[in-house]
């Protein structure tokens, strides 16, 4: 690895302005990240519009204070309220609950925040080192290599989402068809623009992220009757003790490997890697009967694992231009505003926006120890303030900040349409996700495609003759079939259960 | 045999803490224990946060409800399959403009029909009921939010917006809805208009 392009980034990162924005993208991203219900895609889609209009370079900066602040803002709201953002944090529940109840909400929330920074750090190091790999390895990858990518990696995020296969890959669709909306790019020809001079560009991402994230989530929230929140009055002792961090030490240095490797993994990376880790502490542990009654290790691990996840799931997107999770999507869809294209050329073309992003998320992951600790009272002051006064000003801050992207109008209109879509979506049993994600990939897969069938005059066959693209697409086939014949084994295996079980005793015996 | 059931006392695990660096006695030939009397099951941990997560939502939606959801998908497919013959469909040697929608909008047809297949044993929708007018009412505001601001500025409908959702969607008392409204929109015009000069239609 050369070391020069990785040290200049950091000259740029460490500037005191971009210091100061990655500080604020860190504060904003806990604080809309504690709002009931959002988690980091839907955070970090909020927050989008006030990264745009700043430089590149410290608008990337801050996008990765927001993101760790995001994360970390779930894991607050675990603890204090039993309430997961996402489904990465819903480990951290358990044993963080316990803790708070037992007046110990500030050591649980403390030793999130030290697991979280020494997971995120672990994968950040260890993402240096492999994303320029896979970039290199990438660099030849053609046309139909892509195609197969791109269809490969909406399939699996698909598979892994919360809720029915089959519906989210109709999301998924569904994402697909609204980015070929606009002005094609191959022929000129306008595309379900229905003569309207604001669609003839397409439809811009932040709205509909905004839209079916943000004001569909808070306009699901309207239908729950309210709970009683019980935020607890104070937290105190936030500095976890030497004793904690001594008893924590094994299980944060497994679970940041753990969530390193699995957060590769497209989709469900993080909430995986949270799960194992929690499962392999709770397993080693002398004292297993202590997880869920609040051990400290059952909340390091899972945070560990969760914020090294994320935190890898970042390489796919810089090294293939693969968004892994729909966090990543919105990442992604930023990335692109700020003219950075993620991508195998990345790395090797344009060294300092590469190394700045990746250095960007030490920083972030740093502020965010620093931040987190001090800033847990402000935290628990707004817990304490009803979701019913929240929810208007969340609403007024997604309208008016979509509306300072563009100056448009017709940009608030969208994000009215995309909120009403993902209500009805989340309300239906489709996920947003895939819809996101599909979205911000559709025009590089359309593209693809074309270029693709071009090239093989017509004949699909082209893309299994490629040893590459032929094998993502057996590996597309194999995710897209697998279910269908796991669920028959299932069927048959429950009807032949007693025969077995007796068979697994004599084994014993 | 397995490991005993029942939580009977299990020689060779002792309770309590062990020594740093020792390891638990465990002689050869015992069986591994699974601590008896599981108190604490990881999967059905995570079904009941979840389950707590969607308390007080809605019942699932019965076989109408997701045949309808399913007739709606058909048609959205029909609908881009339409939209894409009238543009240029092409052929596979020379994809065109309509190529791409048209295969996508294919595909939602065929998933759409499987949606109507498998409605029976569909549980992840959700009905609409007495509550679905609140959602209904926040979309609402928005729209007069958006139909308005061009001709008469943000504030009088962000005003509007906010005394809604706190007083009739958040049941919040007259007083507070009122000064809360007002302040936030004071808030937002000091903040977007005063000190970002964003150029929002405002009145003032």
């Amino acid at each position: 690895v050369d070391l020069a392009p990785v040290l200049d980034g950091f000259g740029v990162v460490l500037e005191p302005t971009n210091l100061l924005y990655c500080l604020i993208g860190v504060v904003v991203g806990m604080l809309v990240g504690v709002l009931p219900g959002l988690g980091p895609a839907a955070t970090i889609a909020i927050l989008l519009p006030i990264t745009i209009g700043i430089e590149p370079v410290t608008a990337i900066i801050m996008l990765a204070g927001i993101f760790y602040g995001a994360q970390y803002g779930g894991t607050i709201t675990s603890v204090l309220l039993r309430l997961p953002g996402e489904a990465s944090s819903v480990v951290t529940v358990f044993d963080g609950h316990a803790l708070a109840r037992n007046g110990r909400a500030g050591t649980a929330l403390g030793i999130a925040a030290v697991g979280s920074f020494i997971g995120g750090t672990v994968s950040i190091v260890a993402l240096s080192f492999v994303a320029p790999l896979v970039a290199g390895f990438a660099l030849d990858f053609g046309p139909p290599e892509y195609t197969a990518l791109a269809l490969l990696g909406i399939l699996l995020v698909a598979t892994v989402s919360s809720g029915d296969r089959l519906k989210a890959v109709i999301a998924a669709c569904l994402g697909l068809l609204l980015a070929t909306v606009g002005r094609d790019s191959f022929t000129g020809a306008e595309r379900f623009t229905f003569d309207n001079l604001s669609l003839a560009d397409g439809l811009d991402f932040v709205p509909i992220a905004m839209g079916l994230f943000g004001l569909g989530e808070i306009l699901y929230n309207l239908e729950e009757r309210h709970r009683a929140v019980h935020a607890p009055a104070k937290v105190a002792n936030v500095w976890p003790s030497g004793a904690d961090l001594r008893q924590s030490s094994g299980a944060i240095g497994r679970g940041s490997v753990l969530g390193f490797f699995l957060g590769i993994l497209p989709g469900g990376g993080a909430t995986l890697a949270s799960l194992a880790a929690y499962a392999v502490e709770k397993r080693r542990s002398k004292t297993p009967e202590r997880f869920g009654r609040g051990a400290v290790e059952g909340v390091a691990a899972p945070e560990s694992a969760n914020n090294a996840a994320a935190t890898s799931s970042f390489i796919p997107l810089l090294t293939l231009g693969i968004p892994a999770n729909a966090t990543m999507a919105v990442i992604f869809g930023a990335l692109l505003i700020q003219g950075v294209s993620p991508g195998p050329q990345l790395v090797d073309q344009e060294p300092e926006l590469f190394w700045g992003v990746v250095n960007s998320m030490y920083i972030g992951n740093i502020l965010l120890l620093i931040m987190s600790i001090p800033l847990v009272g402000l935290f628990v002051k707004i817990l304490r303030v009803r979701a019913t006064i929240l929810a208007p000003i969340t609403v007024l801050i997604t309208l008016v900040g979509v509306y300072t992207v563009n100056y448009d109008v017709f940009d608030i209109g969208l994000v009215v349409v995309f909120g009403a879509l993902g209500y009805l979506m989340k309300k239906l049993g489709f996920d947003p996700g895939p819809l996101v994600l599909a979205f911000v990939l559709g025009s590089l897969l359309e593209d693809s495609l074309r270029r693709s069938l071009l090239l093989f005059d017509g004949d699909p066959t082209g893309f299994l003759t490629r040893p590459i693209s032929g094998t993502l697409f057996v590996l597309f086939l194999v995710v897209a079939v697998l279910p269908a014949i796991q669920a028959v084994l299932h069927r048959r295996r429950a009807s032949r259960r007693p025969a077995q079980s007796t068979a697994e005793n004599k084994e014993l015996v | 045999v397995t490991s005993p059931a029942g939580g009977t006392n299990v020689p060779g695990r002792p309770g309590g803490l062990t020594a740093a660096g020792a390891t638990p006695e465990a002689g050869p030939g015992v069986p591994p224990v699974e601590p008896a009397a599981e108190e604490f099951d990881l999967e059905e941990a995570i079904h009941q946060v979840e389950a707590e997560e969607h308390e007080g939502r809605p019942p699932a939606a019965g076989l109408l409800g997701n045949l309808l959801v399913a007739a709606a998908v058909v048609a959205l497919g029909v609908a881009g399959v339409v939209g894409s013959l009238a543009l240029e469909v092409g052929s596979a040697s020379s994809p065109e403009a309509g190529t791409w929608p048209l295969l996508i909008s294919g595909a939602i047809v065929v998933q759409g029909l499987a949606l109507v297949a498998t409605a029976r044993g569909t549980t992840d929708a959700e009905r609409f009921n007495r509550t679905s007018w609140l959602v209904l009412a926040g979309l609402a505001t928005m729209v007069v939010f958006v139909a308005v601001i061009s001709v008469i500025g943000f504030e009088i409908p962000a005003a509007l917006l906010a005394f809604v959702w706190l007083r009739f969607l958040g049941h919040e008392s007259w007083r507070t809805s009122v000064v809360g409204s007002l302040a936030m929109v004071v808030a937002f015009y000091l903040i977007f208009v005063a000190a970002l000069s964003v150029p929002i239609p405002h009145l003032f």
